[in-house]
């Protein structure tokens, strides 16, 4: 009897003891990344980068025309994405109770969210890119377009599926009709998660390389136009590290410590948002 | 038949109606009639109807699949249940209050507004004096008059339940259901509803359905008496609560059953 | 009120009810017709290596630009081999660490580390790239692989796998680092399933004076068994289509070796390397057909994860 129970006892301490060391193991990497990307990135990090175009190899040089691409191809997929992800998260929660659409968009939803982005980036080659015969500025924003909406639309549902179902009752109660009762008051309601998914699907996308590789591309010099190949932080980044040249790889470093301190800070301060507006409602 | 001939001025007429979630049969042929510009109220133990029934006066219910009703509701006169009906319009004219507070994500004042604003073009003085006019019938007034323009989600319970009973009243609904308005409040905050109740009746008809049988002999002049779908007696209020016709209705009043 | 503006305003009401309705339930057939779309502009761009090859295109290792010969085996087996040694490490330490999470943490510490796992899932994964093509690989290469030549290397079964030049880049290290990318995916699954479990069923189990180990493995496990696989089989799906942090390290040969510390290739990292610089009809096409293949093992492997999800959600997967 008590053979048994110290043996249990002792099973239990070590798959416990394990079960510490993975959670330690998990935050190694974490911080070893973190570290690295400090360690090379911040020495590399000057006003230079902000102010400087991509170099030619031997040259000096900064990030400022990869910046601006990836921002504006960011605003531009984020604007087009997420109105349709609202719209579609809209109809998934307020009105997918009776069809066949609602159940099987959400499943095909759920699926494209975690779907290869690689392929995402080819379709937009396919179908635009190949079309226009030259990369394009454009053709980014549309791959990232397509990776945001199915964030949005996910957050979106579940935002909604929060709002307690009194609340539409009530509104309706008053006679308003359906699209005033989900305006004004569903969608107002849960408008700090929407805007938590917003945040998070720009943080995803914000570090989404392998889509543009096949459709902004990159391009040295600075340009703002959209139909045209587009200078990004993660292509140049790919570049620039891959390549033998010293002052590119650390111009890559650079870019890496920035993506991930701007992908970071959107996923905290959405957190953030999101429990502050929730807990004051 | 006999309590549609002693009403004097009827305002909703219940017929031979039936309620259905999916295949179960939730209110079984109901017959009732609601005096005008008086309280009634519906009381029995939990899930013997008296929401349900309360819902099919504004149809509710139809936010729902899967849910539906047969027979009759008169509104001087008009099936509510009758398809043709606008549903929005219907329930513009009839208000409802729920067991716990429902406030608008929004300010005080646009909680009362949205309503008024969906049937009436108002300039922004007559709308701040409806604002005034509802939050003053509602008690409130001088609570929150400092702080329209302040989240509703920010008020006290009491004074949510409050909001959303002016928020009702801003329409000039002829008839104010309650679906258990004091279930999710304090005493203090009850006792001020149950005097509003008192008198808010001298304008609006009003249904309350209720848990508590003191709330319901206190506040209103009928009460019907629900169990399992059935109704089992209606009459007036000091009547159903002293002299019972049924010995069912007893039981639950004397605390035997419930 | 006046009734005559009721009635106008009723009417429009409806009208914009209904042009709401539609204009959501639009926006929910874009998805649809998305994914038609995606898989349709995919076929269509394979269709002349599909002519070409046939099936055979699945089982050639061929892969040459110069006498147009292309053929997927490569890449198909890097992309399973690779998303395998992933799994096989990234499993046992998520279960370990979503067993932190619920069981064992201090309640101030379960938030921030909660974070932190999302965090590590948040990190872009060209960042893992970089760091395992320039950190992760050449410690990798001077410390772990030549002690795998030395101690495993001789052993009879496994000992060819784990021989070879220490290089540092290959399918070895890209398994190892596919593993730390979705093993937050795994864990929050995982930690996600095992709140699902009733407290009750916990607090019996431990009223019977269970351990806190055989709570997890005994109770908590099989309760949720559906839901762990479909957080396994979603961290796989993420392993097979992630393209960048593997094309850094994975050595991008259209080579088959026995050794996982040889290079190798994934469909991904192909695709990524040779797609903007493929010339030729067949070459570009060839390269959308491997698309195409992972976007379908993805999409299957994906499906079947999210059916396992929503079985769990729905309350099915009680039961032993």
């Amino acid at each position: 009897m008590f053979d048994l129970y110290a043996r249990r006892r002792a099973i239990n301490v070590v798959t416990l003891s394990i079960s510490v060391f993975t959670m330690a193991f998990g935050l190694f990497w974490l911080v070893w990344i973190l570290w690295t990307l400090l360690e090379y990135g911040l020495p590399n990090l000057g006003l230079h980068v902000f102010t400087q175009t991509t170099p030619p190899p031997g040259s000096d040089g900064g990030l400022i025309n990869a910046i601006f691409g990836s921002v504006m191809m960011t605003a531009v997929g984020v604007l087009i994405g997420t109105p349709i992800g609202i719209l579609a998260g809209t109809y998934l929660a307020e009105f997918g109770q009776r069809g066949w659409l609602a159940p099987v968009t959400r499943f095909i939803n759920d699926v494209l969210l975690s779907a290869p982005s690689i392929v995402i980036g080819m379709f937009v080659y396919e179908v635009y890119v190949a079309k226009v015969q030259h990369f394009a500025g454009w053709g980014g924003a549309f791959a990232l377009a397509i990776i945001v909406v199915p964030v949005v639309i996910r957050t979106t549902e579940n935002m909604l599926r929060l709002v307690p179902n009194s609340l539409r009752e009530a509104a309706a109660a008053l006679g308003a009709p359906q699209w005033k009762v989900i305006t004004f008051v569903t969608l107002r309601g849960a408008r700090a998660g929407i805007l938590t998914g917003i945040l998070l699907a720009i943080a995803r996308v914000s570090g989404e390389t392998a889509p543009l590789l096949f459709t902004a591309l990159n391009n040295q010099f600075w340009s703002t136009n959209m139909n045209q190949p587009m200078a990004n932080l993660p292509v140049v980044i790919f570049q620039f590290a891959m390549s033998p040249y010293d002052d590119w790889q650390g111009l890559a470093w650079a870019g890496a410590l920035l993506i991930t301190l701007s992908v970071l800070t959107l996923n905290i301060v959405a957190r953030v948002i999101f429990r502050q507006k929730t807990n004051t409602q | 038949m006999s309590a549609e001939q002693t009403i004097s001025a009827p305002k909703l007429i219940v017929r031979d109606l039936n309620f259905y979630y999916g295949a179960d049969r939730a209110l079984k042929d109901i017959n009732l009639v609601v005096p005008e510009k008086m309280v009634t109220a519906f009381i029995g133990p939990s899930g013997c109807g008296k929401s349900t029934l309360l819902r099919t006066f504004n149809r509710m219910y139809q936010l729902y699949p899967k849910q539906r009703a047969t027979g009759e509701i008169l509104l001087d006169g008009e099936n509510l249940l009758d398809k043709r009906q606008d549903l929005n319009n219907l329930r513009a004219k009839i208000g409802m209050v729920f067991q716990k507070p429902t406030p608008f994500p929004m300010s005080i004042h646009d909680n009362i507004a949205f309503g008024v604003k969906l049937y009436e073009n108002l300039s922004k003085h007559d709308m701040d004096e409806r604002v005034e006019w509802a939050l003053k019938k509602a008690a409130l007034w001088n609570e929150v008059k400092d702080k329209l323009k302040q989240s509703g989600t920010g008020l006290s319970g009491g004074q949510q339940q409050r909001l959303c009973i002016a928020r009702a009243i801003a329409v000039k609904p002829q008839v104010l259901l309650l679906d258990e308005p004091t279930s999710a409040l304090d005493p203090i905050s009850t006792a001020h509803i149950e005097k509003l109740i008192d008198e808010l009746k001298k304008e609006f008809t009003i249904v309350i359905v209720t848990h508590n049988m003191q709330q319901a002999a206190r506040v209103s002049d009928f009460t019907a008496y629900m169990y399992l779908g059935d109704l089992i007696e209606f009459g007036d209020t000091s009547t159903v609560f002293t002299n019972p016709k049924r010995k069912e209705t007893e039981d639950y009043i004397t605390g035997r059953f419930g | 009120m006046p009734t005559f503006l009721r009635e106008a305003s009723l009417k429009r009401q409806t009208v914009l009810d209904l042009l709401f309705r539609n204009l959501t339930r639009l926006a929910a057939f874009m998805v649809l017709a998305l994914l038609a779309a995606i898989i349709g502009s995919l076929i269509v761009g394979s269709l002349p290596a599909i002519r070409e090859f046939g099936f055979g295109f699945l089982t050639s290792s061929e892969w040459n630009p110069v006498t147009d010969q292309y053929g997927a085996l490569i890449p198909i087996v890097g992309t399973l081999i690779t998303s395998g040694i992933a799994l096989l490490i990234a499993i046992p330490v998520s279960f370990g660490i979503a067993i932190f999470l619920t069981e064992l943490s201090p309640n101030w510490l379960r938030r921030p580390l909660g974070i932190a796992v999302e965090l590590l899932a948040g990190i872009p994964s060209i960042i893992y790239g970089m760091w395992g093509l320039f950190i992760f690989a050449p410690l990798f290469a001077d410390h772990v692989e030549p002690w795998l030549n030395d101690h495993i290397g001789p052993l009879p079964v496994l000992g060819p796998f784990f021989s070879g030049p220490p290089m540092g880049i290959g399918m070895l290290t890209a398994g190892i680092i596919l593993a730390i990318m979705v093993i937050p995916f795994i864990a929050s699954v995982m930690r996600d399933v095992f709140d699902v479990v009733p407290a009750m069923l916990k607090e019996s189990a431990y009223g019977l004076g269970a351990t806190t180990w055989e709570v997890m493995w005994n109770v908590v496990l099989p309760y949720t068994k559906i839901g762990v696989v479909g957080g396994i089989m979603l961290g796989l799906g993420r392993a097979l289509g992630e393209t960048m942090a593997v094309t850094f390290v994975i050595g991008n040969a259209h080579e088959l070796h026995k050794s996982l510390l040889m290079p190798g290739n994934s469909i991904s990292s192909a695709l990524a390397n040779e797609f903007t610089e493929a010339v030729g009809e067949l070459y570009t096409s060839s390269l959308i057909e491997l698309g195409l293949i992972l976007f379908f093992i993805t999409f299957v492997v994906l499906s079947l994860a999210r059916f396992m999800l929503y079985k769990l959600a729905k309350g099915e997967g009680r039961g032993a």
